[in-house]
């Protein structure tokens, strides 16, 4: 039985050590923020932090967690207030919103390592994330505003 | 004059038998009450720990879900299925009645207590180097273990091979018996490291190839060898890395779990960094570092590596560009998210595949293992995990991705044949 830390919760997993994180996450503790999309790590919808590093949830065991500190999308800013939310808000990214979720987690990830990304950062670190309603450029345009907004000091 | 010879002959025989047999033969050592805790001090006994800790002694003597020593763990050779047995101080199933004396000779030697002798699945002519003092302070951590009562699975080994006393055969073709011999011509810390690697550490048990009766060949040491389905690479400038294995980036594998330069530990090698060497000081795994690139001239192949990773990260964000190249959408959908660098150097959260030991070896083996099975929390660079896609991807995506990163990513030769090597890795993934 695994146990982890869920958006800075202790939690014991029931279902066997070869059940996906993501369905855990929302069947066993009711998260469902986090979006089943494609089930085979082909789209980003499903991703999760897991130590603060983006990571599909579909395809990963929940063994392969065990102890880990995992955030959702529910756990990213307490008051749901990230500055890619305020930003992604501001944008008026989401048109069905499905993948938006994953999309916020990868790019919340990626500012981490790049916190001043270019086009071809973007690109490449969010290759992975599907949009089926093609939102991609007001995704870049709410990355690049809400980096400019850490880098400023700015959280509004 | 042929009776001559006949009986000539047949007495030789004998007597070379009788040789043999006075070479074979080994009394057994007295078993003892079982020694109290309070025979030890508890410094001996942690400084026991680690070294059980620098040995792996957990790894093998532990069997999947079973009390950790108690043995029981199956390992797979040519000739049979060998199980480790149970070292916790039980009188009945464990090592309780073993003397000092006893456990020094089954680690010198090779014999156990009732003086048959071990095979050496049981890496004595490794732990043949470690220091009686050293040997006495593992003695005292495992004689202080809680006992578990266990006994192991009968080895599948065949007859004859089973027979225990053809083993001193086999010492006699391989076996050197003797205690670590510094070298004067290097430093402290080099002889530290050499000490630990060649001794406790065993590192060539996996690392050295074996000949056909399993012993290492000695005039490979380090030339890289096949284990558990992996491949355990060169420790030699044979390594294939397009950087080598300086100090620092083996210091940071073997430390960490992941270097910058070359990826993260998986599979065998997993255990070996972080339930093993973990219980050694930074002092004792930096000493193995500097073993290891004097022994694969690190020093002589630096000049290079600034180039090595400008050319890596130049390419890092292939898959990304608009190439209308359906494996390099494939890599971009399920991997580059990950693996992508912006520099300018590359991160080690960001095992960069160009570099990657795995994506360099002759075969694509431990990539292959990698894909399917992932890297748990436990087994990589801490608090990285990468999802195992056996489920999600079939073997001709597996395969379509390792041939695009070989080509794309590498300046080695294609490897041939990977959607069957896939298939066959696919039997080969541990039960979860």
């Amino acid at each position: 039985m695994a146990t982890f830390d869920l958006n800075g919760r202790a939690v014991s997993v029931r279902s066997p050590d070869d059940t996906p994180l993501l369905w855990v996450i929302r069947d066993e503790f009711g998260l469902t923020g986090t979006k089943f999309g494609c089930g085979i790590g082909m789209c980003g919808a499903c991703t999760v932090h897991v130590e603060g590093r983006a990571t599909r949830s579909c395809i990963t065991a929940v063994s392969a967690v065990a102890g880990a500190k995992i955030t959702t999308i529910e756990g990213l800013d307490p008051n749901g207030r990230h500055p890619l939310q305020t930003a992604w808000i501001d944008l008026q990214v989401p048109q069905c919103g499905y993948c938006q979720s994953g999309q916020i987690m990868q790019a919340a990830a990626l500012l981490k390592d790049y916190p001043n990304p270019t086009d071809e950062d973007i690109n490449a670190v969010m290759a992975g994330n599907l949009c089926r309603c093609m939102t991609y450029v007001r995704i870049r345009s709410a990355i690049k505003l809400a980096a400019s907004r850490i880098r400023g000091g700015s959280r509004a | 004059m042929l009776k001559r010879i006949v009986i000539g002959a047949a007495s030789l025989g004998v007597a070379c038998l009788l040789l043999f047999l006075a070479l074979a033969w080994r009394s057994a050592i007295a078993p003892i009450d079982p020694p109290a805790a309070t025979n030890f001090s508890a410094e001996l006994i942690a400084k026991g720990e680690a070294l059980a800790g620098a040995g792996y002694c957990a790894t093998c003597h532990t069997a999947k879900g079973g009390a950790t020593y108690a043995g029981g763990y199956g390992m797979p050779t040519p000739f049979g299925v060998i199980y480790s047995t149970n070292i916790t101080p039980d009188p009945e199933t464990g090592i309780g009645r073993w003397s000092l004396q006893a456990f020094t000779r089954a680690m010198h030697e090779g014999v156990s207590r009732d003086g048959s002798h071990l095979f050496p699945a049981f890496p004595y002519d490794h732990f043949t180097k470690v220091s009686d003092d050293d040997v006495k302070a593992l003695y005292a951590y495992m004689m202080t273990r809680p006992p578990v009562r266990a006994v192991a699975p009968a080895n599948t080994i065949p007859f004859p091979l089973n027979i225990r006393l053809l083993q001193e055969g086999w010492k006699i073709l391989f076996f050197r018996n003797g205690r670590y011999q510094p070298d004067a011509s290097k430093s402290a810390e080099w002889n530290r490291g050499a000490y630990l690697a060649e001794g406790l550490s065993h590192c060539g048990a996996c690392h050295t190839p074996r000949n056909l009766l399993g012993a290492e060949k000695t005039a490979d040491a380090y030339a890289g060898a096949t284990i558990d389905n992996w491949i355990a690479p060169a420790l030699t400038d044979a390594n294939p890395s397009p950087v080598p294995w300086t100090e620092d980036e083996l210091f940071s594998y073997l430390r960490n779990g992941v270097a910058p330069l070359h990826g993260v530990t998986a599979g065998p090698m997993s255990p070996v960094v972080h339930a093993g060497l973990s219980a050694l000081p930074d002092s004792d795994v930096q000493a193995v570092g500097e073993y290891f690139a004097d022994l694969d001239h690190s020093a002589r192949r630096t000049a290079a590596v600034d180039g090595t990773v400008k050319d890596a990260l130049a390419k890092s964000g292939l898959g990304s560009t608009r190439e209308y190249d359906p494996d390099a959408l494939l890599y971009a959908g399920a991997c580059l998210g990950c693996h992508y660098n912006a520099g300018p150097t590359p991160l080690a959260v960001r095992p960069e595949l160009a570099l990657n030991s795995a994506l360099n070896l002759p075969e694509p083996t431990n990539f292959i293992h990698v894909v399917l099975n992932g890297i748990g929390i436990a087994e990589g660079g801490r608090g990285l995990v990468m999802p195992g896609y056996a489920a999600a991807l079939s073997d001709a995506d597996i395969a379509r991705l390792a041939a695009y990163l070989r080509r794309s990513r590498t300046n080695k030769p294609p490897w041939t044949d990977i959607e069957k090597k896939v298939a066959v890795a696919r039997t080969q993934r541990p039960p979860n």
